[in-house]
This record gives structure tokens, C-alpha cells and sequence, in this order.
């Protein structure tokens, strides 16, 4: 297995602590004139999203861990995992609900996601920034209220529930930021 | 330290002319205090066996050499011969050490007065820095011992904790580290990252008698508790300078390059050969002094208020 030694330490760096795969946050050079030199880093956990400080001595090496970013097409969800392939080589892949997170109310099919791999494994999949989704369910527009600001929830055809104007109705598409999970606008 | 930006300096122009005049400021402090500047080669033949101090090895068609970590062992060897009160002010070279407030290459001052000891060097110094830096001017600084600094930090005796002790004590400061670490790593991590830390941010401080085994090369005081007669100076948490009332005793030295030595194999780290000519020198007799090494680029960022190195270095490590 490849391994960093602090020299090497830089954000973003995916590297195996007690087991886990954990990415670098920050990573600050210590070190007293005549005295021993330090990496202080900080890490995020990449199954918890827990971020952890540790100390190294200078020149310490730590195991890489086997994780990679690569783009999966989803195809479907049994329930119980959610099945992307690879549009490439047409491997397929099974991702938890864990690993699915906030994704998988944005899902419908055929979207392109990042999922980031761990040991081969989906660990954490991000939906596409943008979704385009039917509403299936919304209370009744209020007849020439289009300037009021006003909100109501709507339900997409994933089942995730979204705040839109009040002029939306039912039935049209909607763009949808899926990292805020905010409506920007009607889709013609 | 992006490698982007390409051919672009990483300091401003405004950070360049202060650097230029810095430079001559310092020049003009020694030149009217009557110091001779000297300018050491760069590159050696033998290093500073510095347990904790990496030298770059250069390949020359005469052999292997070593660029100076700091210009200490040939300044004394022109103490030896006579020079009298000398300076150096030039770039030094450190392999591995990057980050925030650390470049590989640096600009050091160092210098050495005959007959000085290092109490009477430390006013020197702050003198300097206030001649240099007019925030520093405001206050006197903060002289305290090692050993007060961490009662004062920690309610730990540096002399005495041991490994375990000072490794609850900085788990209860939010610093985890090896379970094998040794006591040295811990007093090293404790002092820059929560001693220094709770240094006065509005002035200097100094921090004198260091523990034995952090002497390097300064005189020891023997007694039931023996002190290196060693200094540091800070502007708040920021590592300015160290000073030492200078180890003229050769066989002492001799031991002290064997201890180095000794500290390197058992981390790991390539052999530096003694330098043979230096300890000559000591034994054809180092004339009692002192002498400090001041981080110039350091003192620059706090002088700009700059929050890393690269800004007041015309390329710093990653556009050099």
C-alpha cells in the first residue's frame, strides 16, 4: 500500500488513521528553531464527517487510503441500495443508504453523480447540482399573487418536498439546487 | 504556497521595499555600533551536526558539501582568529522546513559580542527589533526563565515531568501525539504551540535558561538544577531569535557533537560529519561572547502584518 510522509501533506490528501479513511483538512508545519519539527493537521472523517485533530512528528509517514472520485450514472434503488454504473467500463456499483445521504431524494434515474469510492465501495455519493423534477403533489396557485414572496411546500416526483411561489402549480418541472435544496425556477 | 500565479513574485512591491529596507537598517545598526559585517560561504565541507536540523547535500566535482544551516561554526572560527564583533546577514538553508512561517531558504542575522554575556545580548536584541519594528518600542519586553514559562502556562516543572505527565497535560489542551513520544517532543510541541501562545501579543518577550538537554551550543550553569544559558526571542507567539551565551570548551563541544550525532542515528537521519576545522578553532581558543540568530524574514512579516512567508519573499519555496 502507498503511504505519505508528512512532507507530502497537503488538503485534500486521503489518507488511513486507526483504520478509517479520513481526508486532510489543514495542515500546519510546527516547528521550534533547535527543536523537533510537527505537521498539526486536522482531518474529516470521510464515513462520519467528523473532523479530528492529530499531531505527527516530521517525517512520519501514514498509510494512503484507497479512495478515488469518479462519475457513476444511477440506475435504480432496490430499497435497500441505490445501483450506479460506470458509463465507461459499464461496471456496476451499490451504494448504502449511508452512503447515499441527502442524494437520494433528488434521484430519479439516468443522472450523473460523483461517488466517491472507498476500497472500491460507494462511500459518499453526491447528487448532480442541478435536478430537474416534476411536481406530483402542491396546494392550488392563489389566482394573480405572483409578486407576494410568498412560499408553499411542494412535493417532487422523487418524494422530496420543496418550498416554490406560490404560482407554481402542479404538474410543471422545477429546477432545484440540491445542495441547498432551493427551487430556481419553472422549467418550460 | 499555490504553485499557481506562475512567474509572478509571491510578495508585493510594497513588501519588497520594505524588505530593502530592512536590509539597510539592520546594515546601518551595526555600522554605527562599530560590528563588521562578514559574509560566511554558504556551502561547506563538514555541517552542524543539529539533532533537529536538516542540511541540503550538494554534489560538487570536488566532493560533497553542505549548504550552511546558519553561519555559526565560521563565524567562530573568525572570532578564533581574531575578528572581534562580527555579523552575518544572509540567506541559510533548511531542507523540509516549509509552512506558514517557514521557507527552506531564509534570511538570518546573526551575530557575536566579545565579553558579552547573554543577558547583556538580550538587550541588544530587543534594542534592534525596536529600532526596526516601533510597536516593539511601546513596551519593555517580558523577560521570564523556560522553567516559569511553563508553571506559568501549564502548572508543569519542565525539568522534572516526565513523558506521560506532559502528554495528559497536552491532551487536556486539545494536543494529541504518539503514544512513543519521548519527553524532548513534548517540551518542543508544549512550547511553541501553548506556551508561546500565551506570550503578551503586544510586545516582546524573552525567554531564558533553557533545560540542559536543549543547550545546543550554550554555556550550562552546573548546580542542583543546571541551566543552558540559551535565550528566545518572540513577538507574541511569533519565534524571533536565539541567543546563546556561547560553549568556548572544546572537549565540552566535542561531547555535545557526539550527543547530536547520537540523537540522529537513533532517529534515523543521515550522518553530518563534525566539522574538524571548528573544533580546531575552539581549541586554539574561542574568545567569551555571545551570540543570537534573528529570523530577518520573520520579523518582516510582522513589521508588514503579513500571515505567511511567501508574502514578503521575492519567490518563496513553491515559485523559486
Amino acid at each position: 500500500m502507498a503511504s505519505y510522509s508528512t512532507n507530502e501533506f497537503r488538503s485534500g490528501l486521503r489518507v488511513m488513521l486507526d483504520g478509517e479513511p479520513y481526508v486532510i483538512v489543514e495542515n500546519e508545519f510546527v516547528k521550534p528553531g533547535k527543536g523537533q519539527a510537527f505537521n498539526r493537521v486536522k482531518l474529516k472523517n470521510l464515513k462520519t464527517g467528523r473532523v479530528i485533530d492529530r499531531t505527527f512528528k516530521s517525517g512520519e509517514s501514514v498509510e494512503a487510503a484507497d479512495v478515488v472520485d469518479v462519475e457513476l450514472q444511477y440506475l435504480y434503488t432496490d430499497g435497500a441500495f441505490w445501483h450506479f454504473m460506470d458509463p465507461e467500463s459499464f461496471e456496476q456499483y451499490a451504494a448504502s443508504e449511508a452512503a447515499m445521504g441527502e442524494a437520494a431524494q433528488w434521484l430519479k434515474g439516468e443522472e450523473r453523480c460523483q461517488v466517491t469510492l472507498y476500497n472500491g465501495e460507494p462511500l459518499t455519493v453526491s447528487a448532480p447540482n442541478f435536478v430537474e423534477l416534476k411536481i406530483v403533489e402542491t396546494d392550488p396557485g392563489v389566482r394573480g399573487d405572483t409578486a407576494s414572496g410568498g412560499t408553499k411546500p411542494a412535493k417532487l416526483e422523487t418524494g422530496a418536498v420543496v418550498k416554490v411561489p406560490l404560482f407554481v402549480e402542479e404538474g410543471e418541472v422545477i429546477r432545484v439546487d440540491t445542495r441547498t435544496g432551493a427551487y430556481v425556477s419553472r422549467v418550460k | 504556497m499555490s504553485a499557481g500565479g506562475g512567474w509572478r513574485p509571491s510578495a508585493s512591491l510594497r513588501a519588497l521595499r520594505a524588505r530593502a529596507e530592512l536590509l539597510a537598517a539592520i546594515r546601518a545598526f551595526f555600522a554605527e555600533r562599530g560590528v563588521l559585517e562578514v559574509d560566511c560561504p554558504a556551502l561547506g565541507a563538514a555541517g552542524a551536526p543539529d539533532a533537529w536540523i536538516e542540511p541540503f547535500r550538494v554534489r560538487t566535482p570536488h566532493g560533497p558539501r553542505f549548504l550552511h544551516t546558519s553561519p555559526e561554526l565560521a563565524m567562530k572560527r573568525l572570532l578564533a582568529a581574531g575578528s572581534g564583533d562580527i555579523y552575518f546577514l544572509g540567506h541559510v538553508y533548511r531542507a523540509g522546513e516549509w509552512g506558514r512561517r517557514h521557507n527552506p531558504e531564509f534570511t538570518l542575522l546573526e551575530w557575536y559580542r566579545l565579553g558579552w554575556d547573554h543577558h547583556r545580548l538580550m538587550e541588544e536584541v530587543a534594542a534592534l527589533v525596536a529600532a526596526l519594528f516601533p510597536p516593539a518600542a511601546e513596551h519593555p519586553p517580558e523577560k521570564l526563565t523556560y522553567e516559569t514559562a511553563f508553571r506559568r502556562s501549564l502548572g508543569i516543572d519542565p525539568w522534572t515531568a516526565g513523558a506521560g505527565e506532559l502528554a495528559r497535560v497536552a491532551g487536556r489542551r486539545g494536543l494529541t501525539g504518539g503514544a512513543d513520544w519521548d519527553r524532548a517532543a513534548w517540551l518542543d510541541l508544549l512550547f511553541a504551540e501553548i506556551v508561546a501562545r500565551d506570550f503578551p501579543a503586544d510586545r516582546l518577550t524573552l525567554v531564558h535558561d533553557f533545560p540542559p538537554e536543549q543547550a545546543a551550543l550554550a554555556r550550562l550553569r552546573e548546580g542542583p538544577r543546571p541551566r543552558a544559558e540559551r535565550f528566545e526571542l518572540f513577538w507574541g507567539p511569533m519565534e524571533l531569535a536565539n541567543g546563546f551565551h556561547e560553549l568556548t570548551d572544546a572537549v565540552e563541544q566535542r561531547a555535545r557533537f557526539e550527543g547530536e550525532r547520537t540523537r540522529r542515528r537513533a532517529a534515523g537521519l543521515p550522518e553530518v560529519p563534525p566539522d574538524a576545522r571548528f573544533l580546531a578553532a575552539l581549541e586554539a581558543g574561542l574568545p567569551d561572547c555571545a551570540g543570537v540568530a534573528l529570523g530577518v524574514d520573520r520579523l518582516l512579516m510582522e513589521i508588514l502584518g503579513a500571515d505567511q512567508i511567501g508574502a514578503v519573499l521575492p519567490f518563496d519555496w513553491s515559485r523559486a
